[in-house]
């Protein structure tokens, strides 16, 4: 490949999408037009309505790592906040880490599901541009570690399980964040999650990025969706490290074995939960329907397991990723 | 003994030369005769900047002569990513290996430091940067493991750059692993030290070594989560000055005590007595051969807590030669197969 410096920093990874968008467009055109008119067009629409879910289908089944990377980060897919909103049927928000602040990037509260009731844990990026720059784009900072700490100790003793959902870049690496002691605050997590005495579910909705991911991500049972990552470095901090060049992301993101399949190859989560055709971001309704059903099957699940048993599986379970051999 | 052999090899090369001979202080630029520097330990005599140690010279400079049992000498990692990046990670495993004569990144087993027993575990950053892969996180379970059964107190060396990139998601889990098994340990009633040394940053800091009970840092070690240049990118502004330090560790409230290279073995043994009922007084005595006045010096030092000072003192110095004394003649011992092994 020629070194072009006017190319962009990284090869847009979401240009698989333009013409799928540009039939859908059409789509819509010829379905307005039919509205408006007199005019047939219904064997027309429906021809390239298959057209799409077939070209639809074909793109989604051969993404490249790196593009999913991409459909992972998409500005449509759903949030924890679109989780709370529109998969709860009551959820009680609660703020403070009552040792230093409040970080949006990570909010907890209590929650119902049908007949469930437990604490809900998640990364938030924020849907406006306002919104994502309060969260740090879902970057949390040692605060927002600890308030997750505070409340599943909090679920602890009001005997309710825990659910976190990942969806972060990564923690925040910034002065104050290093000062408060993130490094820390990620590790206590991790340990304390090992201790707790309720059943954990983790689920990675979108980014699973780094430590900033398994601070909420330790858990009995480990579920990724489908177009979601779960990696020790972005994509773009491995190619500059290793390939000393940003622009190397889509090697990288190749490289390090990130997406659902993979880690699920690999023995690192329990099962890959199917998005709809064309991503969670075409149809969110139907991606938090397949996400509720799972952790409702979960939650029953985890329930008939005694706690101690519960917590020796917990440490198995990660104990066994990654087995070295003799050399 | 191995370093000298490095340098021997180095002096063929004429570019080399100075390299060879002298090293150049990374902290304050002075020049270093690397014999003298050895066996100061790798600490800078002019600005007490301390060096990254190889793992088994830590090991030797730490427990009783003689005390050292490993384990899990031969545990290897495996590429299960197949992971490529120009260079095949198996290839790099490979050059590791032979170049370290080590079979990954941490050594680990049973010693008795001041006679007191215990499992400890020091990471090698001469491999692979002292990444934490499969290995490094298996053998600190398994240290854990052993410790919580046969209640030994566990003392961990961290030197790392982080989790190893070329295991993916599983270095990542090995955090979990880690913690997991710290957990463990505690709940059985087991006692942990970690001690960071430069550097200490990304998956390492942010799991076993910042969830032990007592946490202990060497002088002016770069210890945090994410790196400085990552940060310094990420917000655009000028680092503060000593950023990331142990001494802005302590200020923050983040680590419990700065210990000097020179007094690390005393230290490490009297938060020992004081984790298993023994007497911490009698155990900093024990072992010191003769020369009272050393004795009562190292007394006042702690009296002072003159481990926070940065600066060279006398009373660090004649820690330094003393222990400096003792790990020449451990190493002579140990460094023997290994030199060997360098010349291949």
């Amino acid at each position: 490949m020629s070194q072009s410096s006017t190319k962009p920093a990284v090869q847009d990874g979401l240009a698989f999408e333009r013409p799928l968008n540009e039939l859908q467009t059409k789509i819509d055109e010829l379905r307005s037009l039919s509205s408006g008119s007199h005019l047939e067009l219904q064997g027309e629409i429906d021809l390239l309505e298959d057209r799409l879910k077939r070209q639809t289908a074909e793109v989604y089944e051969g993404l490249s790592p790196w593009e999913r990377v991409n459909v992972a980060r998409h500005a449509d897919r759903p949030l924890t906040t679109d989780y709370v909103t529109m998969m709860l049927d009551d959820f009680v928000e609660l703020h403070g880490d009552r040792l230093y602040g409040d970080d949006p990037a990570i909010m907890t509260g209590l929650a119902t599901m049908g007949e469930h009731r437990f604490l809900m844990v998640g990364h938030r990026k924020g849907k406006t541009v306002k919104d994502r720059l309060a969260c740090n784009f879902g970057c949390a900072h040692p605060e927002g570690y600890r308030k997750a700490l505070q409340k599943m100790q909090l679920a602890q003793k009001l005997k309710l399980p825990i659910i976190s959902f990942i969806n972060t870049p990564g923690a925040y690496p910034g002065i104050g964040a290093e000062e408060r002691g993130q490094a820390s605050a990620i590790a206590r997590n991790i340990l304390e999650m090992f201790a707790l005495e309720v059943p954990i579910i983790t689920l990675v909705i979108g980014e699973g990025g780094s430590g900033g991911a398994l601070g909420i991500g330790v858990g009995d049972r480990v579920g990724m969706l489908e177009n979601s990552y779960y990696s020790v470095i972005s994509p773009e901090g491995c190619a500059a490290i290793l390939w000393k060049s940003g622009e190397k992301a889509p090697e990288a993101a190749e490289a390090l074995k990130l997406t659902s399949k993979d880690l699920l190859r690999l023995g690192l989560v329990d099962k890959v939960i199917p998005e709809p055709l064309g991503g969670a971001h075409r149809d969110q309704k139907g991606t938090i329907a397949n996400v509720r059903v799972q952790l409702s099957e979960w939650l029953d699940e985890l329930k008939g397991i005694e706690i101690s048993e519960l917590l020796d599986q917990r440490y198995r379970k990660f104990r066994q990723m990654g087995v070295p051999v003799e050399l | 003994m191995v370093a000298n052999d490095m340098a021997w090899t180095r002096f063929g090369k004429k570019k080399d030369m100075p390299g060879g001979l002298w090293i150049k202080c990374e902290s304050c630029g002075a020049m270093l005769f690397r014999k003298e520097f050895e066996q100061r330990n790798r600490v800078c005599q002019t600005c007490n900047y301390h060096f990254t140690l190889p793992a088994r010279e830590r090991v030797a400079l730490t427990i009783d002569e003689g005390s050292f049992e490993e384990k899990w000498i031969k545990l290897g990692a495996e590429d299960v990513l197949d992971f490529n990046d120009r260079i095949p990670y198996r290839e790099k495993l490979e050059a590791s290996r032979k170049k370290t004569s080590e079979s990954d990144a941490m050594v680990t087993g049973k010693a008795s430091i001041k006679g007191i027993p215990c499992a400890i575990g020091v990471m090698n950053f001469q491999f692979m940067g002292g990444s934490m892969g499969m290995v490094v996180g298996t053998k600190i379970a398994l240290l854990c493991e052993m410790a919580a059964e046969e209640g030994l107190p566990v003392v961990l060396f961290a030197c790392s750059g982080g989790a190893r990139m070329h295991e993916g998601a599983v270095s990542l889990m090995q955090m979990a692993k880690t913690c997991g098994a710290l957990q463990r340990l505690h709940k059985a009633g087991g006692v942990s030290i970690s001690v960071m040394t430069h550097p200490t940053t990304g998956g390492v800091t942010a799991s076993f070594s910042s969830v032990c009970d007592f946490l202990i840092a060497e002088p002016g070690a770069l210890i945090g989560f994410a790196g400085p240049r990552v940060i310094a990118t990420t917000i655009k502004k000028e680092l503060p000055k000593g950023f990331q330090r142990s001494e802005f560790l302590l200020e923050k409230g983040q680590i419990d005590r700065i210990v000097d290279r020179a007094n690390m073995r005393n230290e490490l043994a009297r938060l020992l007595a004081y984790s298993t009922g023994l007497d911490p007084v009698a155990i900093y005595k024990a072992g010191e051969e003769k020369a009272d006045g050393e004795v009562i010096d190292g007394q006042k030092a702690v009296a002072a807590d003159a481990e926070v000072t940065t600066k060279t003192d006398k009373k660090a110095d004649a820690k330094a030669k003393k222990a400096d004394a003792k790990a020449k003649r451990v190493d002579k011992k140990k460094a023997k197969p290994k030199a060997k092994a360098k010349k291949v």
